[in-house]
């Protein structure tokens, strides 16, 4: 995998004292879309914040495109892109002003054509003489975005893209980024919503206090998604699970009172009866069954849930 | 150096400025205007010459320092708040510059208006009171390096406020006492002798006696030494702004 960027051992306390970080390690490959999945207050947007250079990074390193943020930021910053979590607009300006201000910005010459292209792309090329104080706050969004578009960069951060959006623009924002990745733009997104992650990304990571608790493919967390779990409470233990039920990969719990056995609820439906009738052959008795699904959201609290 | 950079900041705070040029000119103007009117023709008709200079032409330079003062400092602090306020800082803050090129873009901006608004007060000025200037190479110069230094300090105040306040307090506090206490409307030779002294910590002194220097050849203070002491102000202010950039100081938390 080569990582468009990579953070190692980053730790991060604000002035206050306030530890927001806590050795932090990640690495994004080039051309994925990475869902930052976390509850308030994670450190979703400290993390952001200091890749893109807006924060002081505490110790640890953080590279971007190849380039360390802070000894070659121009490097880093040139090829990100950042649409913050707040909407921050100078009310004032025309929206085709402010976005040919973000370009110069970041470094590019003037190009009316390309301005134009992004414009157009996030459906605001009819509103470009707007002031941007004339639009409502999911036109604002659009700004946010063709802004962060405008210099054309190769890395794009979303802080919570969605948060306050209506369905249309959430629709609009989801095909730009899957136009974007196609294009080959490495896309960050943080969010609160687990269906959002699940919905866009490529691989997901969660992040709790401060620290990343797991990063995963979402196929792999899907599939654990799907995974279900019976447990079989048994009559007499046994000492090992029997060879004729080999085949289950089942395995002994609570001391041998109870069998568990791992099965994916999509793909082998019928297996469960499968699994019971071979138990009556074998005259192997059963008190109870106990079924379990664990899903995303499951995984999500078990990773956040207070940790001492 | 990213240069495009530097034009997107100065031309978007010449934007600002131009947005609301009546505003931004006309209270400069009209109240210098008062001030000739008043001090110029209503009371300089009763007092006497100063060095040989009427009393009128006297005060053109201190009053446009006044201003080229007060507006650089307003402007630049202004100008580095808004952003810090709104929010909207973040994207300089994530874009690819440098110290040099932010304080090249804002301050640049700063400066260009004060001037401007001084060579318009110098205009203004030219409808009441009829004057010279010995040397105006040297007043340009002058009038371009006093804009650029506060608008410098300025640029400081701005990164330093945390309210509103704060952004009035140290004009407010301490710039328009001094600037007023130097010797705009008189000459310091005309203070008792201990406050002679005293003058001399004032900054405003130095800048104001340069500047009339460069209009009409006469200067309490030695012209060498009022640049000197715009020099040195000068640098003083670069080298806290080149702090703030290395730690971050009230930018990046
Ligand atoms: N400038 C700051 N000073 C002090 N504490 C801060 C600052 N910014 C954020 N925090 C704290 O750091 C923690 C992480 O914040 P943040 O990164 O914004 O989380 P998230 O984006 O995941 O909601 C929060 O507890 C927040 O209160
Ligand atoms: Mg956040």
């Amino acid at each position: 995998m080569e990582s468009i960027i990579s953070v190692r051992g980053l730790s991060k306390s604000y002035a206050s004292g306030y530890q927001a970080l806590a050795d932090v390690n990640l690495e994004i490959a080039r051309g994925e879309i990475f869902a930052l999945l976390g509850p308030n207050g994670a450190g979703k947007t400290t993390l952001i914040n200091i890749i893109c250079g807006i924060v002081n990074p505490g110790s640890g390193t953080v590279r971007a495109a190849g380039h360390d943020v802070v000894t070659g930021f121009r490097e880093a910053r040139s090829a990100i892109g950042l649409v913050p979590q707040e909407l921050h607009t100078d009310m004032f300006e025309s929206v085709w002003a402010t976005v040919n201000f973000s370009r110069g910005l970041f470094g590019k010459p003037r190009d009316p054509a390309r301005v134009e292209q992004v414009l157009r792309d996030v459906s605001l090329w009819d509103r470009k003489d707007a002031r941007i104080m004339e639009l409502s706050g999911g036109m604002k969004r659009r700004v946010m975005i063709a802004k962060a578009l405008a210099h054309d960069p190769s890395i794009l951060f979303l802080d919570e893209p969605t948060a306050g959006v209506d369905v249309e623009l959430r629709r609009d924002m989801w095909a730009m980024v899957r136009r974007l990745r196609d294009s080959g733009v490495t896309i960050i997104l943080t969010t609160h919503y687990i269906e959002e992650a699940e919905e866009m990304a490529d691989r997901i990571g969660v992040i709790n206090r401060g620290r990343i608790v797991l990063v995963e493919d979402k196929t792999v967390l899907m599939r654990k998604l799907g995974t279900r779990q019976l447990r079989i409470h048994l009559l007499v233990p046994l000492d090992a699970v029997p060879p004729a039920l080999g085949t289950f990969g089942l395995e002994l719990a609570a001391g041998g009172t109870e069998l568990v056995y791992a099965f994916d609820a999509h793909a082998e439906s019928g297996s469960v009866a499968t699994l019971l009738r071979r138990l009556g052959d074998l005259g192997i008795e059963f008190r109870d069954l106990h079924s379990t699904e664990s899903s995303l959201e499951d995984i999500f609290v078990n990773l956040v849930r207070e940790r001492p | 150096m990213n240069l495009h950079a530097v034009r997107a900041i100065y031309g978007f705070e010449m934007a600002r400025w131009f947005r609301t040029l009546g505003q931004s000119i006309a209270s400069p103007v009209i109240s210098t205007s008062l001030y000739f009117v008043v001090f110029g023709a209503a009371i300089g008709s009763r007092m006497g010459a100063i060095d040989g200079v009427s009393y009128g032409a006297f005060i053109i330079p201190g009053l446009v320092m006044l201003n080229l003062l007060s507006e650089s400092i307003s402007n630049a602090s202004f100008g580095i708040y808004m952003p810090k306020f709104a929010g909207t800082i973040y994207e300089v803050l994530s874009a690819p510059v440098s110290a040099v090129e932010v304080v090249l873009g804002y301050v640049g901006a700063a400066a260009t208006k004060s001037v401007l608004l001084g060579l318009l007060i110098l205009i203004t000025a030219r409808l009441f009171v009829p004057y010279g200037i010995a040397h105006p190479l040297v007043m340009v110069g002058f009038l371009v390096l006093t804009a650029i230094t506060f608008s410098l300090f300025g640029f400081l105040i701005g990164i330093w406020a945390d309210g509103f306040e704060k952004l009035q307090v140290i004009p407010l506090m301490i710039v328009t006492p001094l600037a007023f206490l130097g010797g705009s409307f008189y000459s310091i030779s005309m203070l008792p002798p201990l406050w002679q002294k005293i003058a001399l910590f004032n900054p405003v002194v130095y800048l104001i006696s340069g500047f009339r220097w460069s209009f009409y050849g006469v200067a309490d203070i030695g012209v060498g030494v009022s640049l000197a002491m715009i020099l040195v102000f000068m640098v003083a202010c670069l080298l806290v702004i080149a702090w703030i950039f290395r730690t971050g100081y009230r930018l990046r938390n």
